[in-house]
């Protein structure tokens, strides 16, 4: 079964400006797939060259594994969510809806039974008759969601569509459309610059920066295995050690920095450029006395609670921040300001990356 | 002091309306008097024998079946051309669209002397002679840019994106045309036709150097005022207002009803949104 | 023009190119170009058009020029040639107008977007649009009516005690200045309004907070915002008024000559078609001065003025 839809080196240019630069990807029938990023890091314009109102500058796009090259947004088989919704205004709900089949000359009543269909499915009922202002900003997401699946796509694309929406709502609809989507099984590829609408909705995950897909991975590898240091920093936060690889073997590496030196996770080469190492504030421990391996002296700044847990800050004996996150299950109890301690962290939780953020972000 | 301010202001809004409105009042009020010389000073007594005198001049009447055609055919060619170059110019930008522009408002700012003119002078060089075909050529040549100006204000309250939606969905242009981008400048349409029939029935100056030997209601009215003139020509004045007056009154009524409607909607959209949290 | 096959299509694009063609080159560019050039062009008889008679001369021109009139400035008196004489008067009064209506219209526009209430301001507004649909004709014709020498204005003064003896109105230039003030007065007032009211009420009240009179308020805040609404009343009422052919022709007398009423003797009376496109042509050439004067003036662009 060939792929939903594939993209094949694919370049975007705006003038001098490269948008997207070589891109390959290959996403599978029913799959729900994101691409994150920064705003400008190319994502919008790679869901514009797939929905057909860009034309990729090199490259090929193939849709069910035809070349899509000259077929214009009105004859591809996707349906676009905008940013905005995009719902037409003087129309009614059931309109709306049933839109892309009224240009395809189906009947009034086939149309109109359709959209009830639709609204029940998005679970709207009783609102085919409105007019888009009567409805709140959960009810207008819905009906573009059934707007788009009434022309049975079968590639679904969806740009930033819960960006508009308070917290709450964004929430409640991330696991909505999730349903929706396992439901219909339509390909869904989604468009955001939120890591964590990306992590909790995705079967896989593609995070871009300046037009280059820096990694394609499921969530978790996503979150745990990054690939390199845009992909960590943009994807959660670290505690980031500049230093050098003394030693490599076997995917570990030992790391010598101002503060001692570490044992990490390291996939590289030693003579690799700019590697640093990267661990996550929620993998390290603060203990009273040192460890025997990843242990630094600190001192306890700032302890800002935030509900589950708490984000300590501490500084080491060189005046680096570093930051420790501890479960609020009451497992740990809250350092003083002030108190010397040590931070360690397990060489299996700890990776030696590439930074590419500085090009990046 | 504030309000000794503001009562100064209200004073002069009510000075300023009076003086606009007055010479109306004394215009309407001299089709009314029995004097063979339109006035109402001295007042000779009530009388509807310049009304009677209007419904008898047959002049009259071929010079408004005149206006009225010229005026129909101004606005089923300004609004299209209008429209148009409306839709033209907000979908380029840079030297070309400064250019273009420049040249569709540039008709608004010259004298209508100079537009009928140079309308007679081009086609009866191309001998097309002068007539009321010239009149509706010359008036819109300037028309097409008050439309052109309405509909692109409307345009630029127009989300894009509904076109890319529309498109998206597997619509034709010629569909997302009719369907989305048209509905949304009905009203500037609308205002550009209305304007555009107003603009032509009032123009006198394209009209009196092109109209060969036809008449309209405003040349005929000069050619009346400068000659003998009688009240009936108030009577007509009168007729005139009071059909603008009813036509401006029904048009306030609709839009206030249409606001209405439209507030009601949005509010049942925020009560919606309450009701989610 | 990428853009625009991408949004309509090619056939949508071509009628709206077409459209837009026929109007600018067929409506627009070329008859102007025709007039200026006819404008060099002999008056000549039919036969002996495109003969040896028929060459290019500034002759129409000229004929601006030639019977001396004589034209008293502060006491002094010119001979000028008297189609020159009125031409000149023409802008000046035309000037004049525009001025008067600015000096109107400002309170007005003042009052309208800043201290009204705005649920009147529809009402208003249709009150104020009602003599704008009277033909321009009608509302010169009122003004007739009124200032004729036995009529209704004459006697309001009289019977006030205002007056003793009737005041002959309908003479000289101020029946006509009268008439084109009430007439284009309203042409100030929308632009002024809607230049205004884009004007934060917060930065006159912050100017009136730190104390500035009410004058200054107006001279350093309100009215360098209104720039482009000014510029934009003024090229409107001068050019109209300029161009009027009606008000002249209605209120005027023997006295004040319009030069419009020239072209229109030149076209209509003397049927000297290539002279009226040489005089038409100086008008045309007047307006786009005070535009661009009034554009380098108060900074502003085409785009600005014409909204």
């Amino acid at each position: 079964m060939s792929a939903a839809i594939e993209l094949d080196d694919v370049c975007c240019d705006f003038g001098k400006f490269r948008a997207v630069d070589h891109v390959n990807v290959s996403i599978q029938p029913g799959e729900f797939f994101s691409f994150l990023g920064p705003s400008g890091c190319g994502k919008t314009t790679i869901l514009r060259m797939i929905s057909g109102f860009n034309e990729p500058t090199e490259g090929v796009i193939r849709i069910g594994g035809k070349d899509m090259k000259g077929q214009r947004a009105n004859q591809r088989p996707t349906a676009l969510i905008f940013q905005n919704l995009a719902l037409f205004p003087l129309m009614t709900i059931w309109e709306n809806i049933a839109f892309g089949l009224e240009v395809r000359g189906v009947d009034k009543a086939k149309r109109r039974a359709r959209a009830e269909e639709l609204l029940a499915l998005v679970d709207l009922h009783g609102a085919a008759d409105k007019m888009v202002s009567q409805l709140s900003g959960g009810q207008k997401q819905r009906v573009a969601i059934a707007r788009a699946l009434a022309v049975e796509p079968s590639v679904m694309l969806l740009d930033e569509p819960l960006s508009a929406l308070d917290l709450k709502l964004r929430q409640h609809m991330r696991a909505e459309l999730r349903a929706i989507q396992k439901r219909t099984g339509v390909t869904f590829i989604y468009i955001t610059h939120d890591q964590g609408e990306a992590l909790a909705m995705s079967d896989r995950v593609g995070v871009m920066s300046q037009g280059k897909l820096q990694q394609v991975a499921n969530p978790r590898d996503i979150y745990n295995r990054p690939a390199n240091g845009f992909v960590a920093s943009f994807v959660g936060e670290n505690n980031i050690f500049a230093g050098k690889v003394k030693n490599a073997s076997a995917g570990m590496a030992g790391f010598e920095t101002h503060i001692g030196n570490f044992e990490a996770r390291f996939a590289g080469k030693k003579s690799d450029s700019d590697l640093k190492l990267y661990v996550r504030p929620e993998h390290t421990v603060l203990s009273a006395k040192a460890k025997t391996q990843n242990s630094v002296p600190v001192t306890i700044g700032d302890v800002s609670f935030e509900g589950s847990f708490m984000v300590v800050s501490a500084t080491s004996q060189n005046g680096t921040i570093l930051t420790a996150e501890l479960r609020n299950d009451g497992s740990a109890t809250v350092p003083a300001v002030g108190t010397k301690m040590h931070m360690s962290f397990d060489a299996a939780n700890a990776a030696v990356l590439p930074d590419t953020s500085s090009a990046g972000a | 002091m504030q309000s000794n301010r503001n009562f100064l202001f209200h004073l002069y809004m009510g000075l300023f309306l009076a003086y606009l409105l007055i010479p109306l009042f004394v215009m309407g009020g001299a089709a009314f008097n029995a004097s063979k010389l339109p006035t109402i000073y001295p007042w000779k007594g009530l009388t509807d024998q310049w009304f009677v005198a209007l419904w008898n001049d047959n002049r009259i009447w071929g010079a408004f079946r005149n206006t009225l055609l010229v005026a129909i055919a101004v606005a089923a060619i300004s609004v299209p051309i209008g429209t148009a170059a409306a839709i033209l110019i907000n979908s380029i930008s840079g030297r070309v669209r400064s250019i273009l522009y420049g040249l569709m408002v540039a008709p608004i700012l010259i004298p209508g002397v100079v537009i009928g003119i140079s309308t007679l002078l081009f086609w009866s060089h191309l001998s097309i002679g002068s007539g009321l075909h010239l009149s509706v050529l010359g008036q819109v040549s300037y028309i097409a840019s008050f439309v052109m100006l309405l509909v692109l204000a409307r345009l630029q309250s127009f989300d894009p994106s509904l076109e890319e939606a529309a498109l998206d969905l597997g619509a034709t242009h010629a569909q997302v045309m009719r369907r989305i981008l048209l509905p949304h400048l009905y009203p500037a349409i609308g205002a550009g036709a209305a304007i555009s029939f107003f603009q032509s029935i009032e123009n006198f100056n394209v009209t009196l150097f092109t109209r060969g030997g036809a008449d309209t209601l405003t040349v005929y009215v000069f050619s009346k005022v400068r000659s003998g003139i009688t009240p009936t020509i108030n009577a007509l004045a009168l007729l005139l207002i009071l059909f603008t007056l009813g036509l401006a009154v029904w048009y306030e009524i609709s839009r206030r009803r249409k606001e209405r409607i439209e507030l009601a909607h949005e509010a049942e959209g925020l009560r919606a949104e309450a009701a989610v949290h | 023009m990428e853009h625009l096959l991408r949004r309509y299509g090619m056939t949508l694009t071509w009628v709206c190119i077409g459209l837009t063609f026929f109007w600018l080159a067929i409506l627009v560019l070329l008859p102007n170009f025709t007039m200026l050039e006819s404008s060099f062009r002999p008056y000549l008889a039919k036969v002996d058009e495109g003969g040896p008679l028929d060459f290019y001369s500034m002759g129409n021109y000229l004929k601006v020029l030639g019977n001396d009139v004589d034209f008293t400035v502060f006491g002094f008196v010119f001979q000028v040639p008297v189609r020159l004489k009125v031409f000149f008067l023409t802008i000046v009064y035309s000037a004049i107008v525009t001025v008067i209506t600015f000096i109107m219209a400002y309170p007005l526009a003042y009052y309208l977007a800043k201290i009204v209430s705005p649920k009147s301001l529809p009402t208003l507004f249709l009150l104020l649009f009602v003599p704008l649909w009277v033909s321009e004709i009608l509302r010169s014709f009122a003004w007739w009516i009124i200032l004729a020498f036995k009529g209704p204005l004459n006697a309001v003064l009289m019977s006030l005690g205002i007056i003793d003896v009737e005041i002959r109105w309908i003479a000289g230039f101020s029946p006509v200045v009268i008439g084109l003030v009430y007439t284009y007065v309203l042409f100030m007032v929308f632009p002024l309004y809607n230049s205004m009211q884009s004007l934060d009420t917060n930065q006159i009240e912050a100017a009136e907070d730190l104390g500035s009179p009410w004058w200054r308020t107006h001279w350093r805040v309100i009215l360098p915002h209104a720039k482009p609404g000014i510029a934009s009343g003024a090229v409107m009422v001068f050019m109209l008024s300029a161009g009027s052919l009606l008000v002249p022709s209605l209120l005027g007398s023997t006295t004040s000559g319009w030069f419009t009423q020239t072209i229109q003797e030149i076209m209509l009376g003397s049927q000297d078609w290539n002279a009226g496109a040489a005089f038409a042509f100086m008008l045309l050439l007047a307006c786009t001065l005070f535009v661009s004067l009034m554009m380098r003036v108060f900074g502003v662009k085409l785009s600005d003025i014409a909204k």
